[in-house]
């Protein structure tokens, strides 16, 4: 699925040049979990927005399912995004005014999803995260646990290809968290999906098939048969 | 979705879109009230020109100023002293023509018959200056120290008895008034049709030499005329007719008659002071001015426009005011209004950085986000539009409602009335026919479909430059934006 090869971003601050990815080689195959840890300003978040294709890396290829995504366009990178990627954010990330079933609709807008189609597909989606009674609640009006089940619905009513997580359960106390991975790693199995988890939590990342830690923008993988 | 998330913004960030609305809202009272108070400054001065001209009058055309007044021609008085023990009462009229310059009546025809002019009609504006009382001999008294025998005349010799003069004296009331002999052939045109027939009635077309006078009402209540009373001009008597009432500002004349009469009474025969000229096309007036000028030698042609050019006074000031602080007021304003509602739809982007950082990674397109946040100001503006409209409207009936009186002086150009060169001591009646003619006019501020149009026109280009700024701005956010971890 994605095939990472001399990956790498550099940033200028000031004067200084930072090399917050430096020469990352990386295969993730279709169905794979991977979890990607490390210290604060590693790049790991940077590795994210190119896995995301949030943005393009100043040298080497993101190869998904046989695309570049280093050499798209704005446009098409937009186009994969909305076809493709499926996000879930550290602190949910929900349009604070619009409903949880509004919410969840944002993510069929850019696929030019018919409204009632849309409002159906986005319903089921909060059904199938148990949030079944709650289409019409505001984010404000929600648990943290809750807003960032809507925001799993959100990244998976498209039924994307890859799931990317960024901290799902850093903004969550310990009771949350649990019922946040339960839905995730649920709907990794139920979709098929490609899961791609930042995470600061040990705990979690000690449970992960695959774990990939990076420092100074340098990678190291780790396979984890046992926990498969 | 585009407008249910509009309307989901809109209605949860209220605050936020009313201070952007409030902001252009400001602007646009402004231009609106400026406007309405400019065109009821235009509508107060044309009703001041109209008090002089009368409907339907474009120009008017008197004789050109020639030198001043020879003496002869200021009023005089002459009164015999009575006797002491006669009280008879005195009475002299002078009818004198209003600034002592006439034209001939074969000039009204001629300009009748000029390129342009669609009818021309003369008029004959007199002053009357009534003096009238008692002027009583004084007595003379001889000293009592001189002796009142005979003895002294006899040895002094001086000739004269010795005393003085006591008692006597004058006792005279003056009443100036104005009379306008006027064309009853013509009654469209000149001075009379800017008051109304309130009570009785006006000439009729055969009334060309008839005895008859219509009343001023502000003068007919100073006066106690009736219809049906009699009024004595120099000797002649006329019976009031009609009772006019002027529609706006000051009356032309106190009194009405037939031209004919006007001569007879000023012994100008066959001369007129004014002639009002009415244009076939009113956008040609300055070139039927050119045409009357070169055309009937010796006369001066005044348009409204001339005679709006000498209106001074506070409606004057007002009115410039108006046009010029108060237009560039209101730029000012709009100006800042339009700046600052671009600058807070351009941070409240800024606020809402990671959730369009968050709809750009969900695929939304640029444009898309674009587009929500230069509608969201659309609304903004046109919200702010119709308080603006609602508050300018307001401020336009306030000033309606006020109706501050404003006063305007018109220069001497109209009616080429000139002041008389020293007239007689002590005449204070004479203030009626000084120079210039002030009037008090009430300032209203009419809104018209025009001024509406352009409110709703700078709330869309509002809208349109604070959707600019915004939306310049979420055009600029990367997607990657949504993983910032700032709360």
């Amino acid at each position: 699925m994605y095939e990472l090869r001399g990956v790498t971003k550099l940033y200028s601050r000031g004067k200084e040049t930072v090399h917050a990815l430096d020469g990352i080689d990386l295969t993730i195959g279709d169905g794979d979990r991977l979890v990607i840890q490390g210290p604060t300003g590693g790049g790991k978040s940077t590795l994210l927005q190119m896995i995301g294709a949030l943005d393009r890396p100043t040298a080497g290829e993101i190869v998904l399912d046989g695309v570049d995504l280093a050499k798209l366009s704005e446009a098409k990178l937009t186009k994969v995004r909305s076809e493709n990627i499926g996000f879930v954010f550290q602190s949910f990330n929900l349009i604070p005014t619009l409903t949880a079933q509004e919410n969840v609709e944002t993510a069929l807008v850019p696929l030019g999803v018919k409204t009632k189609e849309r409002r159906q597909r986005a319903a089921d989606a909060l059904v199938s995260v148990g949030l079944g009674e709650r289409l019409g609640h505001l984010p404000g009006e929600m648990s943290g646990g809750q807003q960032q089940r809507v925001a799993i619905a959100r990244a998976l009513v498209k039924q994307p290809k890859v799931l990317l997580a960024d901290e799902p359960t850093g903004n969550l106390d310990e009771s949350m968290r649990d019922e946040i991975m339960d839905v995730l790693e649920r709907m990794w199995k139920e979709h098929g999906l490609t899961f791609i988890m930042v995470t600061h939590d040990s705990a979690i990342a000690k449970k992960a098939p695959r774990l990939a830690t990076i420092r100074k923008g340098k990678i190291t993988v780790k396979e984890n048969a046992g926990s498969k | 979705m585009f407008f249910t998330y509009l309307r989901r913004e809109l209605r949860r960030r209220r605050k936020a879109a009313l201070v952007v609305a409030s902001g252009l809202a400001l602007g646009i009272a402004l231009v609106i009230v400026v406007n309405s108070v400019s065109s009821g400054m235009g509508k107060a001065q044309d009703k001041v020109l109209q008090s002089l001209y009368g409907l339907g009058t474009d120009m008017t055309v008197t004789k050109a100023a020639t030198a001043s007044a020879s003496s002869s021609q200021q009023p005089r008085f002459q009164f015999d002293a009575n006797n002491n023990d006669d009280s008879k009462t005195q009475s002299s009229d002078r009818v004198m023509v209003q600034g002592f310059t006439t034209l001939a009546s074969t000039t009204v025809t001629k300009v009748a018959g000029q390129k342009g002019v669609s009818d021309a009609v003369g008029g004959l504006s007199l002053n009357v200056v009534k003096v009238d009382g008692q002027f009583t001999r004084g007595q003379f008294q001889q000293n009592q120290g001189s002796g009142t025998g005979g003895g002294n005349r006899q040895g002094g010799g001086t000739g004269a008895p010795q005393g003085e003069v006591t008692g006597g004296g004058a006792n005279f009331n003056i009443n100036a008034y104005t009379v306008y002999g006027t064309d009853v052939t013509k009654p469209a045109l000149g001075p009379l049709t800017s008051s109304k027939i309130t009570s009785g009635r006006t000439f009729t077309t055969s009334e060309t030499n008839s005895k008859v006078v219509v009343a001023d009402s502000a003068y007919a209540k100073e006066k106690k005329l009736k219809v049906g009373s009699t009024v004595t001009i120099k000797s002649v008597k006329y019976k009031v007719i009609g009772i006019a009432t002027a529609t706006s500002g000051d009356a032309a004349a106190n009194l009405y008659i037939p031209l004919t009469q006007a001569q007879t009474l000023s012994g100008d025969k066959n001369k007129v002071t004014t002639i009002y000229v009415k244009a076939t096309d009113s956008k040609q007036i300055s070139a039927v001015k050119k045409t009357i000028t070169s055309n009937v030698s010796g006369t001066t042609v005044t348009t409204s426009a001339d005679l709006a050019d000498t209106v001074s006074g506070s409606l004057s000031t007002a009115s410039s005011l108006a046009t010029s602080v108060g237009k560039w007021l209101s730029i000012a304003v709009l100006i800042a209004a339009f700046l600052v509602a671009g600058l807070l739809t351009s941070s409240a982007v800024s606020r809402r950085v990671r959730e369009f950082g968050t709809l750009k990674a969900l695929g939304w397109k640029s444009g898309r986000v674009t587009r929500q946040v230069v509608g969201e100001a659309i609304v903004n503006g046109l919200v702010g539009g119709a308080l603006g409209i609602a508050l300018g409207l307001a401020g336009a009936y306030v000033v309606t409602a006020i109706s501050p009186t404003l006063s305007a002086s018109l220069g001497n150009s109209a009616g080429g009335a000139a002041r008389p060169g020293g007239g007689p001591g002590g005449g204070g009646g004479f203030g009626r026919q000084a120079a210039a003619k002030t009037l008090d006019v009430a300032l209203t501020a009419p809104v018209n479909a025009t001024t509406i149009g352009l409110a709703v026109g700078l709330a869309v280009a509002g809208g349109l430059i604070a959707g600019a700024f915004g939306g310049w701005r979420a055009s600029r956010l990367r997607p990657a934006d949504a993983l910032r971890r700032v709360e």
